[in-house]
C-alpha cells in the first residue's frame, strides 16, 4: 500500500520512495478521498485524497489561504458550524465514514479533538476548562475520577506542575503557552484518539512553541495528531508525514523528510525553498 | 405670543438652508477665531444642559422633599405602614394630617414588577438565546426589529390594553376558575408591563450573548458540546454581566413606569403579595396627587415630590449598577 | 505524587462508548432547550399580535358614524324673528327647535311628552352646533328646507355597530325596544346611514363620543413637538459634537458622559415633577400648554438625541478629518464642514426616534396640567391643549361605551404617526448608509 501518494493528477508520479512497512496500513487511521468545501459558490478545497495514521504526527503546510486549516476543520466536522459551507466527498475514520448518518458529530468530536490557533481557554476555572468535556459527556464515574482525569490531563499536556498549586484561579490568567497548554489538556481530558492541532504555536513564543512541540512528540505515543502549521521548520521538527497544500489543492504527501529534501513537485520545492508562500 | 413663537419657527428652520446656501456659494471660507470661540463656548454651554438638568431634578425633589419632611416625619415616611394622603384635605378634622407611609406603594411597586419581570426575563432571555444562536438570518432579521416594536408602543396605549383587554379576561377567567380577581388586579398591570419590558430585556442580552467571542463557542463544539450544552456552560456564563445589566435596567424600566399602573392598577394602598389583589404603586399615587387643583402647601401635594424623590433614588441606584456592571463586562472582552 | 497516578486508567478509554450511551439524554434536552427559544419568541410575538389586534378590532369602526338624514326647515320665525340676521342673534337661536320639529315630521305617530324626548335623543344633542354653523356661514339659508345628514346619539351608533347587542333583555340595554323599532323606520327609509366619520378628524373634544374628535389634541401634539424639536435638535447636536470632537478625555466629560446615561433611564414622570416644580411653580409659564410639554419633553428626549448623535459623528473615519486637518483646516471648520454634514443622516434617523419617543409620552405631561378637558383646538403653543396620548387616557377613563372604540381609534392614528415616523427613520437609514 501507498504511505504516500502524489495527488496532483499532473504529476502521476508514483512508486518512488514506498518504504513503507506492511502493518502502517493496519494503523491507517484517517483515510481521506475526494473531499471538496464550497463557501457559498466558491470552492475551497478541491478533490483531497489523503491517508493518516496512527502514532504519528502528520504536518499540513502551505501558504496561507491555501485550505489546510478548512481541510483540518473537516475531520471533526466544525465546519458544520459555519452557515455557508459545504463539503463534499468522504472522510473514513477507522473505516467509518464521518459524514455517514449513523455518526453523530457530538459523538464524532468526543473522538477528536481540536485545538485552535489562537489559545481559547473558558472564562472559567483551569480546573473547570479541563473538567468541561468529561463533565458533558459524563465521562467521570465520581468526583475523584474527575479530579483523576484532570490531574492527568494537566500532567500529559505538561501543565500540572506549573498550575497544580492554583486550579482554582481562572484560565484566562495564564500566559499564552500555558494557555494553549491547558487547551490541550482540555482536549485530552475527553480521551480522543486524533488530535487537530491548527497553528497551535503561531501566536506563542519560541520557549513556548518548544514545549508544545515537544508535547506533540509525547503525545504522538497515544494520539495521532495534524498539525496545521505554517512554519516549515515546525513541520520539520514535530512530524512524520508531511502535506503540502497550495491553492486549494493537495500538492504532495509523504514521509517529512523526503518533502524536505527530496520533493517531488516544482511547487513544493518553490515553497520549501521560499520562493512562493 | 403665538405668532413671536411661529416666526421664531420659521427662522430656525430657515438657519439650515442659509448655512448650507453660503457654504455651497461662497468662495472664501475663512475661519474668524472670534466666531470660533463664540461657537465652541455653545457647543460646551449645550454639553452642560444635561447637568443642569440632573441637578435641577435633584433640587426640586430635593427642595420640595424637606418642605414635606417638615410637615411629616421621614421616619413614618419610610417606615409606616398605612398611606392614607386623602385625610390631609380634611385640616379641621382631629388627626387630619393623613398618614404618609411608603411602605405599601413600594411594596406594590414591588409586587407589579416582580410580576413584570417574571413574565419579561425569562421570556426575553430565551427569545434573545434563540435569536443569537439558533434563528437563520432571515428569521432574525424580521423577528428582531419585530420585537423592538414591543418598545416602540407608547405607554398609554399599554394602559389601556391592560385596562380594557387584559384585566376583563382575566375576571372572567377568574370567575370560571372560583377565583376573586380583583378588576384592577396587580396581575393584569404587572403581565402587560411584563410585555412592555421583553425587549429591553431581549435587546441588550441579544447583543451581549452574540459580543461572546466565537472561538469559545467553537473551543466548546470542538469538544463534542451540543449547541444547548454550549450556550448553558460557555455563552451564558460569559455573558452573564450583561445579561445581569440588562434584567437591571429592566426592572427600573419597570419600577417607574406611570401609564400602565396609573390606568390598570388601584388607587388603595394595601399591603399585600397577592397578584390577584388591587394594589397601589408609587409611580401611581404621585400622579393622583399631582392631577387636579393643587394648593401647594398641603403635604398631601409634596408627598408627590418625597415620592419622586424616592422613585429617583432606586433607579438611579439600579442604574449606575447596571453601568457599572456592563462597564466591567466590556473591559473584559475589548 | 504524580507518578501515583495511572493515567492509563484516568483517562477515559472507552470515551465513543459513553458518549454514544448519553446521546439520547443530551438531545432531548438540546431538543428542549431549543423548544423554550421558541416558545419565548412566540409568546413575544402573540403579545404584539393580541395587542394590535385587539385595539384595531375595537377601533376601526370608529372610522364610521352613524348619520340621520333629517329634512331641516331652517325658519324664520324660530332662527331670526326679527329679521336682523345679526351674528349675535343667530348665534344664540333655538336651533333644537328646527331639529325637534324636523323629528315630530319624520315620527307623526309619536304623542307622549316622554316619547318623544326620546325621539330627540336619537340625534346626538351636538347636531344643533352643525345646524347653528351651517345658518351663521351662510344666513341666505334661512327660510330654505334642507334635507342634511346629521350625527346620531352615541346609543344609536353603538346599536347600529352591533356594541349594544338588539338580542340584550330590553332593561339591560341602554336603547328600548320603541327606539330601536324608529331606528329600524330610520333605515327603511333610508335615512340612517354609517358615514365617513369626518368630524372624528375635525372637532376637538366632547364630553359627548359621537362628536368627540382628536384634531385638538392632534394639534396640541404638533405644537409641543415643534417646541421639542426647536430646543432639543440644536443643543444636542452641539452637546454631541462637543463631547465626542473637542471634550479632553478627563473626569470633567466623564462625569458629563455618566449623567447623560443615567439622564436617559430615569422615569418620565419625574420629568414632569421637575417641569411641575420649575417652569410651573417657579418660572409661571402657563399651565396645560404645548410650550411647558415641549419643554419637559425636550429634557427628556436630549440624551437619547445626544447618544445618537454621538453614534453618528463616531462612525465617520478619521481620515475624513485628517484630510481636512491636513490641508490646514481649524477643527471647528473640520467638524462642520465635513464631519458633521458626513454624520447628519445618522443624527436625523436618532433624532425622529427620538421625537417618536417623545410623541407617545404621557407621564410627564399629566403632571403639568395637560390634562384638562379643551374643547378648543388650539391655537399656538402658549394656548391650553391636550396632546394625542393625553386624549387616549382621558378617553380611556369615560364611562361611555362608545368612548372604547374613540379611544382605540385614537391610538391607531397615534400609532400611525408613530409608524410613519419610524419608517423615515429606516428610509433615511438605509438610504444614506455608508460602508467606510
Amino acid at each position: 500500500m501507498l504511505a504516500q501518494q502524489q495527488i496532483d493528477p499532473s504529476t502521476p508520479t508514483m512508486g518512488q520512495n514506498q518504504q513503507m512497512s506492511i502493518h502502517l496500513e493496519n494503523n491507517l487511521k484517517v483515510k481521506v478521498s475526494d473531499v471538496a468545501v464550497y463557501y457559498g459558490d466558491k470552492q475551497a478545497l478541491f478533490g483531497i485524497d489523503l491517508d493518516i495514521y496512527k502514532n504519528q504526527v502528520t504536518a499540513l503546510i502551505g501558504p496561507s489561504g491555501c485550505g489546510k486549516s478548512t481541510f483540518l476543520r473537516c475531520i471533526n466536522r466544525m465546519n458544520d458550524t459555519i452557515e455557508s459551507c459545504r463539503v463534499t466527498g468522504s472522510i473514513e475514520i477507522d473505516g467509518v465514514n464521518i459524514s455517514d448518518r449513523s455518526v453523530d458529530v457530538v459523538e464524532l468530536r468526543s473522538r477528536i479533538g481540536i485545538v485552535f490557533q489562537k489559545a481559547n481557554p473558558f472564562p472559567k476555572s483551569i480546573y473547570d476548562n479541563v473538567s468541561y468535556g468529561p463533565r458533558i459527556h459524563g465521562l467521570a464515574k465520581d468526583r475523584q475520577h474527575l479530579d483523576h482525569i484532570v490531574e492527568s490531563s494537566l500532567e500529559r499536556a505538561g501543565l500540572w506542575k506549573e498550575v497544580s498549586d492554583r486550579l482554582d484561579e481562572p484560565g484566562t490568567g495564564l500566559s499564552g503557552g500555558q494557555q494553549q497548554r491547558l487547551c490541550i489538556a482540555r482536549t485530552i481530558a475527553v480521551g480522543p484518539d486524533v488530535i487537530l492541532m491548527d497553528e497551535p504555536c503561531s501566536a506563542l513564543d519560541p520557549i513556548a512553541t518548544a514545549k508544545i512541540e515537544e508535547l506533540m512528540d509525547e503525545l504522538r505515543q497515544n494520539f495521532t495528531i495534524i498539525i496545521v502549521t505554517h512554519s516549515m521548520q515546525q513541520a520539520a521538527r514535530v512530524s512524520q508525514k508531511t502535506a503540502f497544500f497550495h491553492l486549494g489543492k493537495l500538492v504532495e504527501c509523504g514521509e517529512t523528510e523526503q518533502i524536505f529534501t527530496n520533493p517531488q513537485d516544482s511547487r513544493t520545492q518553490d515553497y520549501i525553498t521560499g520562493r512562493i508562500g | 405670543m403665538n405668532t413671536i413663537f411661529i416666526i421664531l419657527a420659521l427662522v430656525a428652520f430657515s438657519i439650515p438652508a442659509i448655512v448650507s446656501y453660503r457654504w455651497r456659494h461662497s468662495i472664501r471660507l475663512v475661519a474668524n477665531p472670534k466666531v470660533e470661540l463664540f461657537v465652541r463656548v455653545l457647543l460646551i454651554l449645550s454639553s452642560l444642559i444635561a447637568v443642569i438638568t440632573t441637578v435641577g431634578i435633584v433640587l426640586s425633589l430635593l427642595f420640595e422633599s424637606i418642605r414635606f419632611f417638615n410637615l411629616v416625619s421621614p421616619l413614618e415616611f419610610l417606615t409606616s405602614t398605612v398611606w392614607s394622603p386623602q385625610t390631609a384635605l380634611r385640616g379641621d378634622q382631629v388627626g387630619g394630617s393623613g398618614v404618609f407611609g411608603s411602605l405599601p406603594l413600594l411594596a406594590g411597586t414591588m409586587l407589579i414588577s416582580a410580576i413584570a419581570m417574571t413574565v419579561a426575563v425569562p421570556v426575553g432571555l430565551f427569545a434573545a438565546i434563540y435569536l443569537a444562536e439558533y434563528a437563520t438570518p432571515r428569521f432574525r432579521n424580521w423577528a428582531k426589529p419585530a420585537l423592538e416594536i414591543l418598545a416602540g408602543v407608547p405607554t398609554v396605549v399599554y394602559g389601556f390594553f391592560a385596562a380594557l383587554t387584559v384585566a376583563p379576561i382575566l375576571r372572567e377567567t377568574g370567575t370560571v376558575l372560583g377565583l376573586d380577581i380583583a378588576s384592577e388586579s396587580a396581575l393584569a398591570a404587572g403581565s402587560v408591563m411584563g410585555i412592555m419590558i421583553i425587549p429591553f430585556v431581549s435587546s441588550l442580552s441579544d447583543d451581549v450573548i452574540r459580543a461572546v467571542p466565537r472561538s469559545l463557542r467553537d473551543a466548546s463544539l470542538g469538544l463534542g458540546a451540543t449547541q444547548s450544552e454550549t450556550i448553558r456552560q460557555v455563552v451564558l456564563p460569559a455573558a452573564l454581566p450583561g445579561i445581569v445589566s440588562a434584567v437591571l435596567l429592566a426592572a427600573s424600566r419597570a419600577i417607574g413606569e406611570t401609564m400602565i399602573v396609573v390606568m390598570a392598577a388601584g388607587l388603595a394602598a394595601k399591603l399585600t403579595a397577592n397578584p390577584l389583589e388591587a394594589v397601589t404603586t408609587v409611580t401611581v399615587q404621585i400622579v393622583t396627587l399631582l392631577v387636579g387643583d393643587q394648593e401647594f402647601d398641603s403635604a398631601k401635594t409634596l408627598a408627590a415630590f418625597a415620592l419622586g424623590l424616592l422613585l429617583f433614588c432606586v433607579t438611579l441606584t439600579l442604574n449606575f449598577i447596571a453601568f457599572k456592571v456592563v462597564q466591567r463586562y466590556r473591559e473584559q472582552y475589548d | 505524587m504524580t507518578d501515583t497516578i495511572d493515567t492509563s486508567l484516568s483517562i477515559p478509554k472507552n470515551t465513543s462508548e459513553i458518549v454514544h450511551q448519553g446521546l439520547k439524554k443530551r438531545y432531548a434536552a438540546e431538543k428542549r432547550f431549543r423548544r423554550y427559544g421558541v416558545v419565548a419568541v412566540c409568546v413575544a410575538l402573540l403579545g404584539l399580535v393580541v395587542l394590535f389586534s385587539s385595539i384595531l378590532t375595537k377601533g376601526y369602526t370608529a372610522f364610521y358614524q352613524t348619520n340621520i338624514q333629517l329634512d331641516i326647515t331652517f325658519d324664520e320665525s324660530v332662527i331670526d324673528p326679527k329679521g336682523t340676521r345679526k351674528t349675535k342673534d343667530l348665534s344664540s337661536a333655538d336651533y333644537a327647535a328646527l331639529l325637534k320639529k324636523a323629528m315630530r315630521t319624520q315620527f307623526p305617530e309619536v304623542k307622549t311628552r316622554r316619547d318623544k324626548k326620546k325621539l330627540y335623543n336619537l340625534v346626538s344633542s351636538t347636531a344643533v352646533f352643525a345646524l347653528r354653523a351651517k345658518t351663521m356661514a351662510d344666513p341666505s339659508i334661512i327660510g330654505q328646507t334642507h334635507s342634511l345628514w346629521l350625527t346620531a346619539s352615541d346609543d344609536v351608533d353603538m346599536l347600529i355597530k352591533g356594541h349594544i347587542p338588539r338580542e340584550l333583555p330590553e332593561n339591560e340595554r341602554r336603547i328600548s325596544n320603541k327606539e330601536i323599532s324608529w331606528v329600524d323606520q330610520l333605515i327603511e327609509a333610508g335615512s340612517l346611514e354609517k358615514q365617513f366619520n369626518r368630524q372624528f378628524f375635525s372637532a376637538g373634544d366632547s364630553r359627548e363620543p359621537e362628536a368627540a374628535g382628536i384634531k385638538g389634541a392632534i394639534i396640541g401634539s404638533f405644537y409641543t413637538l415643534l417646541v421639542t424639536l426647536l430646543l432639543t435638535f440644536p443643543t444636542s447636536v452641539a452637546a454631541a459634537i462637543y463631547l465626542e470632537e473637542f471634550a479632553p478625555k478627563n473626569r470633567w466629560t466623564a462625569m458629563i458622559e455618566v449623567n447623560i446615561n443615567n439622564l436617559a433611564a430615569v422615569p418620565s414622570i419625574v420629568f414632569g415633577l421637575l417641569g411641575l416644580a420649575i417652569f410651573l411653580n417657579v418660572m409661571h409659564l402657563p399651565r396645560s400648554a404645548p410650550i411647558v410639554g415641549g419643554l419637559v419633553l425636550a429634557l427628556m428626549t436630549l440624551p437619547t438625541i445626544i447618544i445618537a448623535s454621538r453614534a453618528a459623528l463616531k462612525s465617520v473615519p478619521p481620515s475624513i478629518r485628517a484630510a481636512a486637518l491636513g490641508l490646514g483646516a481649524t477643527r471647528m471648520q473640520t467638524v462642520f464642514h465635513h464631519v458633521l454634514p458626513l454624520a447628519m443622516p445618522g443624527i436625523m434617523t436618532g433624532t425622529i426616534i427620538g421625537m417618536a419617543q417623545a410623541l407617545g409620552e404621557t407621564a410627564p405631561l399629566l403632571m403639568i396640567g395637560m390634562v384638562a378637558f379643551i374643547v378648543d383646538v388650539p391655537g399656538g403653543p402658549t394656548d391650553p391643549s391636550t396632546v394625542l396620548p393625553v386624549q387616549i387616557f382621558l378617553w380611556a377613563d369615560a364611562p361611555e361605551r362608545a368612548f372604547v372604540e374613540r379611544t382605540s381609534a385614537a391610538i391607531l392614528v397615534l400609532l400611525g404617526f408613530l409608524v410613519s415616523m419610524n419608517a423615515l427613520a429606516i428610509f433615511l437609514r438605509k438610504k444614506f448608509e455608508r460602508h467606510w
